[in-house]
Order: structure tokens, then C-alpha cells, then sequence
């Protein structure tokens, strides 16, 4: 076990872990954001800098600074290790750096993007960035890729975190997508526009942090706020599939289909093509009530979820209330 | 009890005299303001406009009907954001969205676009928060034009074929982004061919 402390909070984490997860382990404002790493990845993260964080200490032996920010995501925690986050001013004004590098060629067409409302570039830009741009010349383009009649690729708006090609590598038997090109030239393509048709392949619509991997089957279709997320599940034939995703509705009609995510939008569990595109009627799944959408977020606008009834706020309840709560026990939601 | 700020008044409950009591009195008196006031109508200027024929004079900031604006080369610059109807407290803006295809770009600015966009004006309460919540500068309140007095509801809810304004410069609103001479005459060039 290593001690650390993190903006100034203590925590004891097992040895290995990262930076950023010992955060998460503290939980609230002081995880540091991330765009490219993502828990169910293996080899994900190091990628986009947005969890650059200062090491103050190294660890209780050698107690010097580390000399540059480190990214939290690959950098495993040592005994008695110091860091700073949102108490370090050189860290904050370095991610407004990352926020406008990020930007550089993102083409800010969020009015068109099926992805804003639920995006980590306009979150992360948003709580971090600032709000005008330095930038005057041409941004990057690509010619149009068409990968298939499920998946809508923008590479404009790809910031090269790699999640969706470490998703079809480590989902997927066969993978045959990934980045092509160095440097600027970069870009996420299948060689000949191969069509992406593995069972899985959904999966990387909802690794992708920004609207460069959509679902095409939503593609303008409504803007996210506008829709009910609804927690569902269904006993689906494939072995690898969990059959639990929320379901998009308005009105009526199942719009799109997702995988559950946590509260750092990491998926929880993958979920298969059939489950993602075919089963949009209600009579394909059992409800499970309302997803819970954070407070902060644009999607909670509008958005009603059963009262979760607290039987400890109340000290003096009588026996009989106390007896009756144990035997229906209130509506657990979301996660 | 002790009043608080000195400032209560004490009433006496006195009799009343004679005249008070026959009620007759006071029943004249309020019948001769009615009366006055039912003639001054026809002598005096009248308080009331005789609306929709005629109209108060408008101010300059005041918020009327809405228009959705064009741009330069006369492309409709909604995009079907949808941030309108999501700042709209009355929840009067609905919008689909759909697609450009190709040989369109000259009739929609983005790829993406507003196929409808309605606006229900009975529920609407003209705050602005969609002028203001607008990304595109496309939707804007006229400051002279109200919405005309209808006999039935559903004339209120105003579709596209309503809201969006002309191409022609000369008959565009004067809210809003205004396209230069220039622009307004290669505009009108344009249409002319």
C-alpha cells in the first residue's frame, strides 16, 4: 500500500495504482479530467495531457520534485508522494494550454454535433478552457470517410486519443481500423474503406470523447437534451454482450441506444451491435426506470427521476414506517 | 396595544346622518360619474386604440414576432441547434432537423438544418432568451411586428414558411445582422439573374 496526498487530502491506495485513480478514489472536484484514458481500455491514456498534474514530492525517499508536470493517467502513485492539482496554479494554467492545443483544429461545429450535450471536449474546454480563441489560420480537413451505415466517422473533430482503436483491438478479433498518417496527418481510417462489421464494433461510438465516432442511425436525428434516457436490460443471445444499456427516448420512439456509463463516462460493460442498433422498439427490453444524469449536465434539463426516500434523514421515524421501508425498500436508481 | 410606528390612524364609527342613511344620495352621485364618463367618449379623446387597425407606437427595443434571418448570400442561418428551445422558459420552439444534400448549399449554410421550426406564439412570452441563446445569429424578436390577432389556435403556431425572411434585402427585418450596401446589392444581382 502507498499513502499519498493529494491536494492536500490523504489516501492509501494499493501499490501501482495511478495517480488519477487514486483520485477517483477521493472522488468529487479534484479528479483531474481525461480525455484519452478510459478503466476498461488496457494501454489506454498518456495521450492528450488533459490529466497533467504537478508532483511536489516524489516519494518519503527521495522527496524532490518531479520536474515537469506528469500525466496522472500512466503515472503510478509512490509512498508518501505529494501532488497537486487544483491548488496548483501552474497546473491550471497549463490545462487552459491543453484546452486551446485540443482545439487547434477542432472545427467548434457544435451546433451541428450529434455528440454536444454529452461531449468531454465541450465539458472540458468548458470548465477549463478559456472562453476566446488565439487561432487565425485554416483549420485541419479531411476528405469523407464513409466506414459503414452504422457509424458516422468526422475525423475534423478527432482530437487522436486512440480509444476507439484500442476498443477494436481489444474487443474485437479482427481489427480494421486505426490511425494512419504521422503527426498532423494523423487520422483514424480503415485501409479501402473497409466496412467496420464486427458484432462490437457499436462500442466505439461511446469511447469516443468527442463527436468524431457517431451513431448513425441517431445522426441528426434530436439533440440529446431533448431526450429521456431510460435504464434497460434484455437477456441477449450473444455470451460476451451484458444486455444492459439505456435507451434514448422521446416521445414514443427509442432514438438511440448506449452502453450504462459511471460518473467519469466510462462504459461499464460493452454492449453488441444487435442490442445497439436492431432493438429500438420498447417490447425488446424491460425498463428499469429513469438513467440518473448529473445535475450539471445540459441532458438533466427537464429531467424528472423518482425521489430516492432516505429513512436515516429522519431520526424519530415511527416503528411501523421504519418496518414498512424494510419491506419496500425505496427505488434504487440509475447506478 | 402599543402601536409600533405611531403612524396608525384611530377611526370613529359615527352615525350616520339622514341623508347617508336614504342611500338615494350617493346612488345619484356615483350614477352622474358614470354618466360622465359614458358622454365624455364622444366629446373628449378617447383612452382606448382601436386594435388591430390601429396601432401604439412601437419601441425601439420592443420584442415582437420572430424571423429567422439569412445571411449574405441569402442561405438560412439556422442550423437546428437547438439551444433556442432548450433556453425557452414557455417551451414554445420545437424543430427536426435534418440533412443537406448535395446541390443544397446554397439554400442552407450548414450541413445540418432546420427541415421545421415552429414557433407557438400563444405560448410564447417574447423574453428573447432565444436571440440571446442563438449560436448562428439566426433567430432574432422584431422590434415591429406583433403577432396579427387570429380566430383560431392553430394559426398561432408559426412554421418556417412564416418565420423565415425574404431574400429579397428590401423586405428583410431591420433586426438583426444587416448586410452591407454591397452585399445587399450583389444580393439583389443575384436574384435578379
Amino acid at each position: 500500500m502507498a499513502k499519498i496526498t493529494f491536494d492536500g487530502i490523504e489516501v492509501e491506495v494499493p501499490d501501482g495504482t495511478t495517480i488519477l485513480n487514486a483520485a477517483r478514489t477521493i472522488g468529487g472536484g479534484i479528479v483531474p479530467p481525461a480525455m484519452c484514458y478510459y478503466t476498461p481500455l488496457k494501454g489506454s491514456g498518456g495521450k492528450c495531457r488533459a490529466c497533467l498534474v504537478r508532483v511536489a514530492a516524489g516519494s518519503a525517499k527521495d522527496p524532490r520534485p518531479m520536474p515537469k508536470l506528469v500525466a496522472s493517467c500512466v503515472t503510478p502513485v509512490q509512498d508518501g508522494m505529494v501532488v497537486e492539482n487544483t491548488t496548483s496554479e501552474q497546473v491550471l494554467n497549463v490545462r487552459k494550454g491543453i484546452v486551446e492545443m485540443l482545439l487547434i483544429n477542432h472545427p467548434l461545429d457544435c451546433p451541428v454535433c450529434d455528440q454536444a450535450g454529452e461531449c468531454d471536449l465541450q465539458n472540458f474546454a468548458f470548465e477549463h478552457g478559456v472562453s476566446t480563441t488565439r487561432y487565425e489560420e485554416e483549420r485541419r480537413t479531411f476528405e469523407k470517410i464513409d466506414i459503414g451505415p452504422l457509424i458516422q466517422l468526422h475525423m475534423t473533430r478527432c482530437i487522436l486519443c486512440y480509444r476507439c482503436v484500442y476498443t477494436a483491438d481489444q474487443l474485437t478479433e479482427k481489427r480494421v481500423h486505426g490511425v494512419l498518417g504521422r503527426g498532423d496527418a494523423a487520422e483514424i481510417g480503415t485501409y479501402i474503406e473497409n466496412i467496420i462489421d464486427n458484432e462490437f464494433s457499436g462500442n466505439v461510438i461511446d469511447v469516443c470523447p468527442v463527436g468524431a465516432l457517431t451513431d448513425k442511425t441517431f445522426r441528426f436525428k434530436q439533440r440529446v437534451w431533448f431526450t429521456k434516457p431510460v435504464n434497460a436490460h434484455r437477456d441477449c443471445e450473444n455470451p460476451k454482450c451484458c444486455g444492459k444499456v439505456v435507451l434514448w427516448y422521446k416521445g414514443k420512439d427509442v432514438l438511440r441506444i448506449t452502453a450504462r456509463k459511471d460518473q467519469y463516462g466510462e462504459v461499464k460493460e460493452w454492449i453488441c451491435n444487435t442490442c445497439r442498433f436492431d432493438k429500438k422498439e420498447t417490447s425488446d427490453w424491460t425498463i428499469e426506470g429513469p438513467a440518473h444524469i448529473d445535475r450539471s449536465s445540459v441532458i438533466s434539463a427537464n429531467h424528472y427521476e423518482l425521489p430516492v426516500l432516505n429513512a436515516q434523514v429522519i431520526a424519530d421515524l415511527p416503528e411501523s414506517s421504519v418496518r414498512d421501508l424494510e419491506q419496500n425498500p425505496p427505488m434504487r436508481l440509475g447506478n | 396595544m402599543q402601536s409600533l410606528s405611531n403612524r396608525a390612524k384611530k377611526l370613529e364609527a359615527k352615525p350616520m346622518t339622514l341623508a347617508e342613511r336614504a342611500y338615494l344620495p350617493a346612488i345619484f352621485q356615483g350614477l352622474s360619474i358614470t354618466m360622465r364618463h359614458f358622454f365624455r367618449a364622444a366629446t373628449k379623446k378617447q383612452v382606448t386604440v382601436r386594435y388591430p387597425e390601429e396601432q401604439r407606437p412601437f419601441s425601439p427595443i420592443f420584442r415582437g414576432l420572430h424571423v429567422l434571418k439569412r445571411d449574405e448570400v441569402g442561405r438560412e442561418r439556422c442550423t437546428a441547434c437547438g439551444l433556442c428551445a432548450v433556453a425557452c422558459p414557455a417551451e414554445a420552439i420545437t424543430m427536426v432537423a435534418g440533412e443537406r444534400k448535395k446541390g443544397e448549399e446554397g439554400l442552407y449554410r450548414e450541413e445540418k438544418y432546420a427541415v421545421s421550426y415552429e414557433v407557438n406564439m400563444l405560448r410564447c412570452i417574447f423574453c428573447g432568451l432565444c436571440e440571446e441563446a442563438c449560436p448562428k445569429a439566426a433567430v432574432y424578436l422584431q422590434p415591429d411586428k406583433m403577432a396579427p390577432p387570429r380566430f383560431e389556435r392553430d394559426e398561432f403556431i408559426y412554421g418556417k414558411d412564416r418565420l423565415v425572411e425574404p431574400v429579397d434585402p428590401a423586405a428583410r427585418s431591420i433586426r438583426g445582422i444587416q448586410l452591407t450596401p454591397e452585399q445587399a446589392q450583389a444580393l439583389s444581382q443575384r436574384i435578379a439573374q
